[in-house]
């Protein structure tokens, strides 16, 4: 008897909180689909780098990625900002390398599925854009000339079984770029073309080989995909995929009224596109205005798809031949990010502006004017419950 | 309030007797608060359909010069790929448009952007067929793309509209 008057107590009980099982629309249910890991296609191969599979170019560029002899001063690796147990990025609002940047360094989970590479988009490979560091006074510092000859020295043997013979560097200068410090460059413009184009192949198969490692850094399931694999079978959520009602009305402002899933969809929560969203500068940085600038980065950029050192054919450039070069849209445009694993990296934006999700929400409800440009965003009114619903949301993809 | 007090009583197991009342109004008032959704739920209009824009793939262009019609070349829209569409211009009579200079734009107008990409017509392929490179669709909702066609039957413009 006592237990019959418990059970019905509990039916009582249950009746009148509900029992909190998630009531989505059919349209709700397909766009939550649309956003989980197990939609996320097989990674492509990519036919400009002829070594972007094969596990022995992987292996090298592992090797190099967290070798701090490829710098200047033998004090940075990829791996300094990219730090492999913290969703390889940094924590800092800005990355700091041999000197001090100015922007935030970006997770690499999935980067291999980029279009396009940095916040402004300012490289078009994954190979081309390991490079970029490499000799970026601020990053790793070092020239490519200095490059070749250290790979030769050092990793002569595993370069060779991978891409073929070494060029002869005997009388090559040990510094040499035509980006680097003037003395490297006066060195770079007294070399013959073969010269150049011998250092150009190697320092370009270095990138290739970075890039064949970072294939492999790929997302994680979540919880939000454990949930919307659930919701989609119809399956009774156990364990850590039952959403509270706080994480499942803040997946709905996120589909919904805060229109946050126009640009972050699909399983990557992103779009692979730039938007002017009004993020405001720091002050003592330089002045940034992101996609517009880097347009003519790319088109300069000898490595990228167009370029002499790209393998295959042609047809893999349609992101370069078909970019958008030059509209009012690109000024302070950056790239959407990924929000996978992003509650618990901050700070957020190409500079680290905000410290915390709850400002990221903010400024995207407020809407404040661009300082140049046009922000795409429009001022959204959420109360503070819901402000933090998409906080407690945004959570379930990083645990 | 309710089921804290049934779980007082749950865990003393005294007073049996009031017990019952609360259990049975408990019980009376979730299957009246029950009938009352379902009647609110199931009399609600129907939500407005917003009027979409109009989506057909071949149309007159703006001034009637031309019988346009713009279709993925492989059959289906994918978004966030890079895809090509086939642009057909016929004219007034039916006739093949050969040689139109022609000109793309467009965007999101409920975004209030532009496209993520300049797409291009790369190809003639025959019969007023002209291969359009470059489409990228990275959200869904409304696209727009308006061609600005000029050959020997004047110049003309025409709009199509794409939701996804
Ligand atoms: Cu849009």
């Amino acid at each position: 008897m006592k237990r019959l008057f418990c059970f019905l107590a509990l039916v009582v009980a249950v009746s009148l909180v509900g029992c909190g099982k998630p009531d989505f629309s059919d349209a709700e249910k397909k766009t939550i689909a649309s956003l989980a890991l197990s939609r996320l296609p097989a990674l492509k191969p990519d036919t400009t780098n002829r070594f972007a599979d094969v596990p022995a170019a992987a292996a090298l560029g592992s090797t190099l990625f967290f070798d701090l002899g490829m710098s200047r001063d033998g004090t940075v690796s990829c791996s300094t900002c990219h730090k492999i147990d913290r969703q390889f990025q940094d924590d800092l609002p800005q990355a700091v390398g041999v000197g001090h940047t100015n922007r935030r360094t970006m997770p690499l989970a999935g980067v291999a599925r980029d279009p396009w590479f940095f916040w402004d988009g300012r490289r078009d490979s994954l190979w081309a854009q390991a490079l970029t560091p490499l000799e970026n006074p601020l990053e790793q510092a070092g020239n490519r000339a200095a490059y070749a000859h250290y790979i030769k020295a050092r990793f002569g043997e595993r370069y060779e079984r991978i891409f073929g013979p070494l060029p002869d560097f005997s009388d090559m200068p040990l510094n040499a770029s035509p980006l680097g410090t003037d003395a490297e460059k006066a060195a770079w413009n007294a070399m013959s073309g073969a010269q150049r184009d011998a250092i150009n192949g190697v320092f370009a198969n270095i990138g290739k080989a970075i890039a064949a490692f970072e294939r492999s850094i790929e997302p994680a399931p979540t919880r939000f995909d454990r949930f919307a694999l659930d919701l989609a079978t119809g399956a009774e959520p156990k364990g850590d995929a039952v959403f509270s009602k706080e994480e499942i009305l803040g997946l709905k402002l996120f589909i919904g009224k805060a229109n946050c899933v126009t640009c972050h969809d699909g399983p990557r929560f992103t779009d692979n596109g730039f938007h002017n969203t009004g993020v405001p500068p720091v002050a003592v940085l330089p002045l940034d205005r992101g996609r517009i600038d880097a347009v003519r980065q790319v088109e300069a950029d000898p490595f990228n798809c167009l370029g002499a050192f790209r393998d295959g054919d042609a047809g893999a450039c349609g992101e370069l031949r078909f970019m958008v070069k030059d509209a009012p849209q690109l000024i302070r445009a950056y790239k959407t990010p990924s929000l996978r694993g992003a509650a618990t990296r901050p700070p957020y934006m190409h500079a680290g502006q905000f410290s915390s999700l709850d400002e990221v929400v903010a400024h995207y409800a407020k809407a404040a004017p661009s300082v140049e440009g046009v922000s795409e965003v429009h001022p959204l009114e959420l109360s503070d419950r819901e402000r933090a619903a998409l906080v407690a949301f945004l959570k379930t993809l990083a645990e | 309030m309710q089921s804290v007090r049934q779980s007082v009583v749950c865990t003393r197991g005294t007073g049996l007797a009031s017990l019952w009342r609360y259990l049975l109004a408990g019980l009376g008032l979730a299957a009246l608060l029950v009938g009352i959704l379902a009647v609110v739920y199931l009399t609600a209009p129907r939500s407005a359909q917003p009027a979409g824009p109009d989506v057909a793939r071949t149309k007159k262009s703006d001034n009637g010069l031309y019988m346009a019609s713009f279709v993925p070349e492989r059959g289906v829209v994918r978004q966030g790929e890079l895809e090509s569409w086939l642009l057909t211009l016929k004219t007034k009579t039916g006739a093949s448009v050969e040689r139109a200079a022609i000109a793309i734009s467009g965007g999101m107008p409920q975004h209030n952007h532009g496209l993520p990409t300049s797409p291009q017509v790369t190809d003639y392929l025959g019969e007023g067929r002209y291969r359009v490179e470059g489409l990228k669709f990275t959200m869904s909702g409304w696209w727009q793309l308006r061609f600005a066609i000029s050959s020997g039957a004047g110049s003309d413009t025409v709009l199509f509209n794409v939701v996804l």
